[in-house]
């Protein structure tokens, strides 16, 4: 591993101006990807700028009867905090569903947001790889991508984004507060990730330097009728093979309301927004949910051997909302 | 000016202060095993994956693997060497003593740091991936067998004691466990 410098960030400006004077500084919330990839020598920052004690840590209801997520809050409780879990159970549910109770702990929101692919090739300092060094190539797309991307990818990088939380905040149409040296400014959830392109390389929309403060929720009376569904290769503590947020609101048989969003898919949690198109005003039957979900996966482009993918999401899609359909007319 | 890359730090362990000057480098887990002895906290994987190394900061279970040392200056970390009272083992010790919670041991510090947490998390009513519904209720759901091994699956055992570590957890926490695994001690 690389020497590094450590400071302890004790407010947002001091943190932002630490950040914005030296390149090869990387903000530190809990850690559990950054020295994980440190240690692999993927990531080598120069400093590490801590922000384990800015006043970020608090989840605060908004005016308009949504949450604001501070960026230091903890995945657990995150998790564990009953208007999360009153409001958005779908949020609990997919925070719970990543990673184990001990990394839970230790990673923040802002850190699950950013943190990077597990794409083995990423993480191989002796393969080539677009996202880690720009133009080497990808051997995912002709070698190991059984649980890669079918979704929005291109020639360059086939990737996906690991996060569970990340698929219920892009279901709630979440936006990310951040900090700059010249001022605040806020992303959709649904623009933060760019599109990959030829240049995997860049993620998020994140000005430089910035520093991500809060996600705040919007108020979604849906929600509250909502669930995270998971599927991976064994029970517990593993990443997402593919996983859907769903949200339901049904009145007299007619979806009223939906949402849906789609994980271990694509580059970036992934917003069902033609499935939610073709669901508004029509029957919730599991034939209707269906055809939504075929909608959605048109554009699929599997590779040779993650084409189970596109199944699997439309059997997931299916089982969820016929699921949250029953729930409502019970 | 160069960045220093080193600093004095003092580490708050079982209740006692520890100085020490590390290289920003070292992870709490070679502090602990390598600088300052307490070698009950185990190395596995090195990639927080495994649970061997879990040890409690500030009252949390967290993988001391991947916590540098730096960045645990100023907070209470709790080690199984710290978890007794005196001659005295902790339930969720003797709890794994009794039931045979392990076979070659080179897991359980993690495993009994881990189980001491979930006990607590569980009290306070946190959900987890096995609750059926996590929307808050008037009462915290049971600490089931599938609970438990939901809760604790943050640690592995290649040994394969599974079935007594959930019996363990269950028996410490006072929980009755149903389901698959049992308890007829």
């Amino acid at each position: 591993m690389r020497e590094f410098g450590y400071q302890r960030a004790h407010d947002v400006p001091g943190a932002l101006a630490v950040l914005g004077a030296d390149p090869e500084a990387r903000a530190l919330g809990g850690g559990t990807n950054l020295v994980d990839l440190m240690k692999a020598g993927v990531e080598r920052p120069a400093l590490l700028v801590d922000l384990r004690d800015l006043p970020l840590d608090r989840i605060e209801a908004t005016d308009d009867g949504g949450l604001r997520i501070g960026a230091t809050v903890s995945n657990s409780d995150l998790a564990a905090h009953p208007e999360v879990r009153r409001r958005y159970p779908a949020l609990t549910q997919a925070v719970l569903a990543g990673a184990s109770g001990q990394l839970r702990n230790m990673a923040t929101v802002g850190g699950n947001l950013l943190q990077r692919t597990r794409c083995g090739y990423f993480t191989d300092l002796s393969k080539p790889c677009n996202k880690r060094t720009p133009g080497s190539g990808c051997p995912a797309v002709e070698g190991e991508h059984r649980n890669h991307a079918i979704l929005g990818a291109s020639a360059h990088c086939v990737a996906v984004h690991p996060s569970d939380m990340g698929v219920a905040l892009a279901a709630f149409d979440a936006v990310v507060s951040y900090e700059t040296a010249d001022g605040p400014g806020e992303v959709p959830l649904a623009e933060f990730y760019l599109p990959v392109g030829d240049t995997p390389h860049q993620e998020t929309a994140l000005p430089p330097g910035a520093l991500i403060t809060a996600v705040t929720l919007p108020p979604a009376p849906v929600a509250a009728l909502s669930r995270y569904r998971k599927v991976r290769e064994r029970a517990s503590y593993a990443f997402a093979i593919g996983s859907a947020a769903a949200a339901l609101d049904v009145r007299d048989g007619v979806v009223h309301d939906v949402r849906l969003a789609f994980g271990a898919v694509a580059s970036r949690p992934w917003r069902a927004r033609e499935a939610e198109r073709v669901l508004i005003g029509g029957p919730a039957s599991a034939e209707a949910f269906g055809t939504a979900a075929d909608a959605e996966l048109a554009a699929a482009q599997a590779l040779p051997d993650n084409g189970y993918k596109v199944t699997l999401m439309r059997n997931l899609v299916v089982a969820l909302l016929t699921e949250l359909a029953e729930e409502a007319g019970r | 000016m160069a960045l220093s890359t080193s600093s004095a730090i003092t580490l708050n362990i079982n209740g006692e202060k520890h100085a020490l000057p590390v290289d920003h480098r070292t992870t709490l887990l070679d502090a602990l095993r390598e600088r300052l002895d307490l070698t009950g906290t185990k190395k596995g994987c090195d990639q927080g994956q495994c649970g061997a190394c879990t040890v409690l900061l500030d009252g949390r279970r967290t993988v001391s693997c991947l916590q540098l040392a730096v960045a645990a200056e100023g907070r209470e970390i709790t080690t199984i060497e710290g978890v007794a009272d005196g001659e005295r083992l902790h339930p969720v010790q003797q709890a794994f003593l009794d039931l045979d919670g392990y076979q070659c041991g080179y897991c359980t510090p993690g495993q009994i740091c881990s189980a001491i947490a979930v006990i607590e998390e569980h009290a306070a009513g946190w959900p987890s991936a096995a609750t059926a519904d996590v929307r808050p209720g008037p009462e915290v759901p049971p600490l089931t067998a599938e609970e438990i091994r939901e809760r604790m699956s943050g640690n592995l055992c290649r040994c394969g004691a599974y079935v007594s570590i959930v019996q363990a957890v269950a028996r410490a926490a006072g929980a009755e466990v149903t389901g698959d695994a049992e308890v007829t001690a």
